[in-house]
């Protein structure tokens, strides 16, 4: 069930992101491009985004536990350091190069359009890149008090984590 | 600025977190694509039968707006010698900070989370930036 659950929210992800725009890369630069002929697309897209899953998320949180799992998966880290900071730098160029970022750049993916492939070959590899990195950097750094994996991103046997449901508040950052 | 792309821009993004909301509360599981694809390369992990179905579910997506709202897609907005430089630095960046726009800018949002506010703001910023010093080019 979880899987059909998660392949359907697939859909309906992919069907928001074209009809807000969000495949179209000239879309994206327009609303980077405050100096010139700013497009504010994107704004309205998160309004309508972060609205909703903005007054839902707290709501679900409530509850002990997702419907179709035992336990819910969030984040661990809640420092602001300087590998977010940097990561979402570094990402930032990239998307402001492109104008795709991951979710779109995977729902153009069957366009067929040989630039979609070739970003997404390379945002894969890129993705490996770090995934490397982030490990090299967490054993260089086991003093760190943030460099408990995340639950979210690094393989964990869920049981382990998954038997202690976070309470939803402490969860708030 | 025409009325249609605003309308159309919060409609789709009711959509999105329609979306992010039912994969939390069915699945438990936060919409971040840049995790849920690079999970796919941690095959022995539990959780990744429902990242590639969600994966699949994005690409079944596509393949609906491909038949019946084809203007969903646009041109490049670089070469492909950009393309792959950008693709990298995403790819890379998103894994470093652990999160992309969806996983930050919409799913860490709605949590209210500070890393994510702060993730969100360093990328739209290093965005514009980095449009504004092309435009220069």
């Amino acid at each position: 069930m979880q899987l059909l659950s998660a392949f359907l929210f697939g859909v309906v992800f992919a069907l928001g992101l074209g009809l807000a725009g969000m495949t179209q890369p000239s879309r994206i630069v327009g609303f980077l491009d405050v100096t010139g002929d700013w497009d504010p697309t994107l704004l309205f897209v998160m309004v309508g985004a972060v609205g909703l899953a903005g007054l839902s998320f707290p709501w679900v949180l409530r509850r002990r536990r997702p419907l179709l799992n035992p336990s819910f998966r969030l984040p661990e880290r809640s420092a602001v350091d300087l590998r977010l900071l940097l990561g979402a730098a570094v990402f930032g160029i990239g998307w402001g190069l492109s104008g795709y970022c991951p979710g779109p750049a995977l729902v153009s993916l069957v366009s067929g359009a040989e630039p979609v492939i070739v970003f997404v070959f390379s945002m894969m590899i890129g993705l490996l890149l770090g995934r490397w990195t982030r490990e090299v950097w967490l054993a260089s750094k086991p003093e760190d008090s943030t460099s408990e994996p995340e639950r979210d991103t690094t393989p964990r046997e869920c049981g382990q984590h998954d038997a202690v449901a976070p309470h939803p508040h402490s969860r708030r950052l | 600025m025409a009325v249609q792309a605003v309308v159309m821009g919060v409609a789709g993004g009711l959509l999105i977190g329609f979306a992010a909301t039912g994969l939390f509360l069915f699945n438990g599981r936060l919409a971040g694509i840049s995790g849920i694809a690079s999970g796919l390369f941690e095959q022995q992990s539990r959780e990744w039968l429902w990242r590639l179905a969600f994966i699949l579910g994005l690409l079944a997506g596509g393949l609906a707006l491909l038949a019946f709202y084809p203007q969903a897609f646009g041109p490049p907005a670089a070469s492909p010698i950009v393309l792959v430089i950008a693709g990298l630095l995403v790819g890379f960046g998103a894994q470093l900070s652990n999160g992309c726009t969806s996983g930050h800018g919409v799913c860490g949002l709605a949590r209210r989370s500070l890393r994510s506010a702060a993730a969100t703001v360093t990328f739209i910023t290093a965005g514009i930036v980095t449009v504004y010093v092309v435009k220069q080019l």
